[in-house]
């Protein structure tokens, strides 16, 4: 069984004028376990919200996800959150690191949502990533670089099945967009995690083997106006 | 663990906000729990001060200005009364001590109260407590012009066993009302916390005989202590018909707590116009934790959807944000009982030199621990309408920087 399976993904925004906009509808859509998928998608395409109803971010209209086993419809939003803190890693664009916290702090508040916090692995991780000196200091203190991998460490903090990467390089120059996506694949590899990494970047997407058009995936971003 | 780092995170993060929240609440806890622990202490202390005695016979007038002439030594006389008026209360079956005492001198604002060694030798100013001179001096003999004087009035005139002075005509100090008179200090009183610490002490004979006072009234006394015999409970009700009732020309002040008590009730009100400011502070100060935290919430509003994105429940959330309003109040709390302690020992201080009642600060009062509970809870309710906010922040659509 895939770890990650998704039928008849629906999800819409009604827009101030009462026009509904469909962004993602996703016949079908499956992940295998520790496997290093990219998704190839223009800005606005809807990336960004299939991955957050992966996450249990938002809550589809309709349709059926199911994570390692655990169908996210039948979980109330308690049981989501719980079930993303175990098994997702979530790596955002714009990092999302906590700006008055410490590199091992966010790493540690990582864990507490999860299994709990452990000093010493959040210690081992940021060192994985190369900050090992850079414990205690705060995101403002390290380069861009830097900040992505604090933020890569964090998301691997709860040994997760899955790692969602929206744009993961998107605010790197190439030098580190390309240290960060070896990183990141490294370290899945590693921790036995798969990856759904989402990219518009097409020097990201040539490092995946398996890569899949978001377009294609999602039938279709179009407004229904309401009769 | 968790809440804790992310509520000390966010109060570190709005250290100007917290401090200044904290302070005011500091403020409202600490003026709250000073306005009762004065009136409650102060209460007791006064309705309990009695030198020893049950009544005061004085002239006809009010019966709060004779306790407080002639036991609290403030206030000036009512009036006299003459020499046979203590003969006849002291002859009184139901008496076990009357002790005249005749005031109207001072010396630099410090009262003289002339009286009998009975005060020393038989009145007890509380169970088995008889004033006592310190030592290295000794009682004045009742024929001499020789002074005891009180522990406070001591320190603060800088007198001591030795020492002469010339006392002042009335009971506010003017210089140009010097009598002639020389009196020798022979000792000062040990401390007794209670008002006779401020008061000079000579003989009856002193004061009615000094130099300008009226040689008519010269036997007449201020006022008479009065101790009851223990267990005539109607006697005090007996001196009463008698003195307050069938007569018009004396008053008998009977018993002296339930005077006091009047007093408070009397000015009960300033009491409660204290508290109500320090319940309009504490409102206040509530109303600003619950702005500073609201107002900081727009800005913490990407904070928030990323601890929920990290898999934090909105539970964890709202817990988070009360936590930290009651943490403000909690920490303005411990600063309430720093602002207790300046106001209620300035406060004592101020109440011993004027009136020789001595207020404790540290002693235990209930407010100490429903002031600070009740105005943590406070806090903690300031909190739920920004923590209600924090709890519905929309995760996806804040997860992105704000700009």
């Amino acid at each position: 069984m895939p770890l990650l399976e998704i039928s008849n993904l629906k999800k819409s925004f009604v827009a101030p004028d009462g026009s509904k906009h469909v962004v993602v509808s996703v016949e079908r859509f499956a992940l295998a376990e520790k496997s290093l998928v990219a998704l190839e998608g223009e800005s606005g395409s809807g990336k960004t919200t299939f991955l957050h109803l992966i996450a249990g971010i938002l809550t589809p209209d309709s349709g059926s996800i199911n994570l390692a086993g655990r169908e996210m419809s039948g979980l109330n939003e308690s049981a989501r959150d719980r079930l993303r803190a175990t098994t997702i890693g979530y790596i955002f664009q714009t990092f999302n690191l906590l700006q008055g916290y410490t590199c091992l702090e966010n790493v540690l508040l990582g864990m507490s949502f999860g299994p709990g916090a452990n000093r010493a692995g959040a210690e081992a991780l940021l060192k994985r990533v190369g900050l090992g000196g850079r414990l205690a200091h705060y995101p403002r203190q390290l380069s861009t670089g830097q900040q992505q991998r604090v933020a890569v460490a964090r998301a691997l903090a709860n040994r997760p099945k899955l790692v969602l990467a929206d744009e993961p390089t998107g605010n790197l120059d190439l030098k580190n967009a390309r240290e960060s996506l070896a990183l990141i694949r490294e370290a899945c590899k590693e921790e036995g995690a798969a990856l759904l990494l989402v990219s518009h970047d097409r020097e990201v997407l040539s490092q995946f083997d398996d890569v899949q058009k978001f377009v294609q995936l999602n039938q279709g971003v179009r407004t229904e106006v309401p009769a | 663990m968790t809440i804790w780092l992310i509520v000390f995170k966010s109060l570190r993060q709005h250290a100007l906000s917290t401090s200044v929240t904290a302070l005011s609440i500091a403020l409202a806890g600490g003026l709250l729990m000073s306005v009762w622990a004065v009136k409650e202490q102060s209460r007791a202390t006064f309705t309990g001060v009695n030198a020893g005695f049950d009544a005061v016979l004085g002239a006809r007038g009010s019966k709060l200005q004779l306790v407080l002439n002639a036991i609290f030594h403030l206030e000036a006389s009512p009036g006299n009364l003459n020499w046979n008026d203590y003969l006849d209360i002291q002859k009184n079956p139901n008496v076990e001590l009357a002790v005249p005492l005749a005031v109207g001198d001072n010396y630099r604002g410090y009262r003289l109260a002339g009286t009998t060694l009975d005060l020393f030798t038989r009145a007890e100013y509380a169970p088995g407590q008889r004033y006592s001179v310190a030592p290295g001096g000794r009682l004045f003999d009742p024929t001499l012009r020789e002074a005891v004087v009180g522990s406070f009035a001591a320190r603060k005139l800088g007198l001591k066993p030795g020492d002469t002075f010339h006392p002042f005509h009335g009971l506010i100090f003017d210089e140009k009302n010097q009598h002639s008179e020389t009196y020798l200090v022979v000792g000062v009183l040990k401390p007794s916390n209670t008002p006779a610490d401020r008061v000079i002490w000579i003989p009856l004979e002193g004061i009615q005989r000094m130099s300008g006072h009226d040689p008519k009234a010269a036997t007449d006394i201020s006022a008479v202590l009065v101790k009851l015999r223990a267990g005539s409970a109607i006697a005090g009700f007996h001196l009463d018909m008698l003195y307050n009732k069938q007569g018009n020309r004396l008053t008998f002040a009977w018993p002296i707590g339930r005077v006091m008590a009047e007093l408070f009730d009397k000015i009960g009100w300033f009491d409660r116009v204290l508290a109500l400011i320090a319940y309009l502070v504490a409102i206040v100060a509530t109303a600003s934790i619950l702005a500073g935290i609201y107002n900081s919430m727009n800005e913490r509003r990407r904070e928030i959807a990323i601890l929920r994105a990290l898999g934090a429940h909105r539970g964890t959330i709202l817990s988070t944000i009360l936590l930290e309003a009651a943490s403000i109040s909690a920490l303005g709390m411990l600063a309430a009982f720093a602002i207790y302690l300046v106001i209620v020992t300035a406060v004592a201080a101020i109440m011993r030199a004027q009136t020789g009642v001595v207020l404790e600060p540290l002693r235990f009062n209930p407010v100490m621990f429903w002031a600070p509970l009740a105005l943590i809870t406070l806090g903690a309710l300031a909190g739920i309408i920004p923590a209600l906010k924090a709890y519905r922040t929309d995760v996806a659509e804040n997860l992105s920087p704000i700009s």
